[in-house]
């Protein structure tokens, strides 16, 4: 499918409760993230978009006729049936020709040394490794998950997050990836859209729609930003890589990518501080020119400015005082101070950056 | 107490082995056929009682758990009424076949059915229930249509509703009394099955062959839902 390509997702639903009234378009390239707090419609909307909800708009075709693979929160494997039978259960079953190599697949998801084994046992991360490859060898126009790792514990997510990375990078299906989670979302995807009480109340690529300082659900804890840049050099010695993005040079913790490799540096707003002049003496290590673009009153004391630093904006949450004791005003110059050790550091796949 | 012979003849011989084994392969062939036919009718009133949120989901449950509750008499009863050559199946029965259905092999299995009915359909519905939508709906988003993923999916994860529906089917019917009796009577080789035999011979007091068939009657029974429980527990993870 060509860049830029989209795909038209119509959804009404009323329930006695609840009403849904989706109507956005996806791109068919990369990873969209259908983000919201728990009640907002997420799964309702990607069980209507899969045809497992009866729903008013979309169309009347049948679950099976819609082509769609389905990662569902728990993994629902077939426990009769071994790893590779179902893994095979829904290549079997494919209504279209081509579609993905049953062993690229299982390398993709490191099953190799599971398919001879039963559902019951697998571990929570693996048993939901297997329910992807399952999605993908059934050939699907494209790919629903419906917060995959919300069942695992931390140490499960992060055994499959690089698995979903790999996934990112290799996926010929547009994915539709719904979570509560927004370092997830962060890591993973490349476009996103909000949803509150059954409608989207923002929808585009994942920077623009990050530092939106207006949509509640991704204030408080969770604002930060996103940037994009190439690794340059390690520094053994002290264990920090420097980034080159479009606002100057950032040191991240660790080695965190091979250098000339692109890399997605989540900056949450609490970990930057503004200063009217360059400090000196600070333990701050990146220390960068910016414009204030914004400025709007955050969670109880606390103000969200947003900052442009060349072509990249972050978020800053900084104390409604400060912002009066320094007279800060839209377009002022000032310089951001961003905290390297808690910079989360993601590797990306270039041709995602390539696309964005 | 009347003695035996200790000098039987060869004719008295084939005659008492016909009257042990005759009823006991008679009753295990009810049985048989009995479980096999009500696990297909069992299947689709199981799945729709498990799947259904209609009305009449209690009026099909009461009619399907009826003979749990009523004596087999009162079954025996309207079943003959209903087979019996005047009634509406049995009189288009002989029309068809031109013999009648009471009194017979084939009616004592229609009869059967009935009376067994809620022993497969009952743990069949509560497989199924257990079941849930979830592996069914990863089925369908898999391109397998509804009946494919019934069959490719809640059949074998139900397995152990099956057993449980075949075993009990298979060892009711086994000791049914009153409905065989009502319908089908007392005919050797055709409808003289092992309850009904032990109840001629202690009628007779002949009771070393009551002895005999009970014994055996008990051992299978035995066996039956000692393999069911057993493999059930296998099964359990």
């Amino acid at each position: 499918m060509s860049p830029g390509a989209t795909i038209q997702l119509n959804y009404k639903l009323q329930r006695e409760s609840f009403a849904l009234d989706v109507n956005i378009e996806v791109p068919t390239q990369g990873i969209t993230a259908v983000f919201g707090p728990s009640g907002a419609g997420k799964t309702t909307l990607l069980r209507c978009i899969a045809g497992l909800e009866k729903s008013a708009g979309g169309t009347s075709r049948s679950v099976q006729e819609r082509n769609i693979g389905y990662v569902f929160q728990e993994p629902r494997l077939f426990d009769h049936l071994s790893v590779r039978a179902n893994i095979e259960y829904g290549q079997k079953r494919r209504s279209n020709n081509g579609g993905p190599d049953f062993d690229h697949v299982i390398e993709l998801l490191g099953l190799q040394n599971f398919l001879s084994r039963s559902p019951s046992e697998l571990s929570g991360g693996e048993a939901q490794r297997v329910a992807i490859a399952r999605a993908l060898m059934s050939s699907p126009k494209f790919v629903l998950m419906d917060e995959p790792l919300a069942s695992l514990d931390q140490a499960r997510r992060d055994e499959i997050l690089p698995f979903l990375d790999r996934l990112h990078v290799e996926s010929q299906v547009p994915i539709i990836y719904v979570s509560h989670n927004i370092d997830e979302v962060c890591r993973l995807c490349d476009h996103l859209v909000v949803i509150e009480s059954g409608r989207v109340v923002a929808d585009g690529e994942l920077q623009d729609v990050l530092v939106r300082m207006d949509i509640p659900a991704l204030g408080g804890d969770q604002s930060g930003s996103v940037i994009e840049g190439i690794a340059r050099e390690h520094d053994a010695g002290d264990d920090l890589t420097r980034l080159a993005f479009s606002g100057g040079d950032l040191w991240v913790p660790g080695r965190a990518a091979e250098e000339g490799s692109s890399l997605r540096l989540r900056i949450r707003a609490s970990d930057v501080s503004l200063c009217r002049s360059m400090p000196e003496q600070s333990t701050i290590l990146n220390i960068l020119p910016a414009v204030v673009e914004a400025i709007q009153p955050g969670n109880g004391p606390s103000m969200l400015v947003r900052l442009k630093l060349g072509d990249d904006r972050i978020v800053a949450r900084v104390t409604r005082r400060s912002i009066r004791e320094l007279g800060l005003q839209v377009s002022d110059q000032v310089f951001a101070q961003i905290k390297s050790v808690a910079v989360r550091s993601f590797c990306i796949p270039r041709n995602a950056v390539n696309y964005l | 107490m009347p003695g035996r012979s200790y000098a039987p003849t060869a004719t008295r011989c084939v005659t008492d082995m016909d009257l042990l084994w005759q009823p006991l392969l008679l009753s295990i062939q009810l049985a048989g056929v009995t479980t096999i036919v009500l696990i297909f009718v069992a299947t689709p009133i199981a799945w729709w009682l498990s799947q259904t949120d209609s009305s009449w989901k209690p009026l099909v449950q009461t009619t399907v758990a009826l003979p749990i509750v009523l004596p087999p008499t009162v079954i025996g009863f309207y079943i003959l009424i209903v087979l019996g050559p005047a009634g509406a199946l049995g009189g288009w029965w002989v029309e068809l076949t031109g013999s009648a259905l009471t009194f017979s092999f084939t009616g004592l299995v229609i009869a059967s059915c009935i009376y067994s009915l809620p022993f497969a359909v009952q743990p069949l519905t509560a497989a199924f229930e257990s079941l849930g939508k979830q592996k069914l709906e990863a089925a369908w988003t898999l391109g397998a249509s509804r009946m494919d993923a019934f069959f490719s999916v809640a059949v074998p994860l139900s397995i152990r509703g099956y057993l449980g529906a075949v075993v009990l089917s298979f060892a009711h019917t086994l000791g049914e009394f009153g409905v065989v009796l009502m319908v089908g009577g007392n005919i050797p080789g055709e409808t003289r099955v092992v309850s009904i035999a032990i109840y001629d011979q202690v009628e007779s007091l002949n009771y070393a062959a009551a002895h005999q068939l009970s014994a055996l009657l008990l051992v299978v029974a035995f066996i039956a839902l000692f393999a069911m429980f057993f493999v059930n527990r296998r099964w359990q993870r």
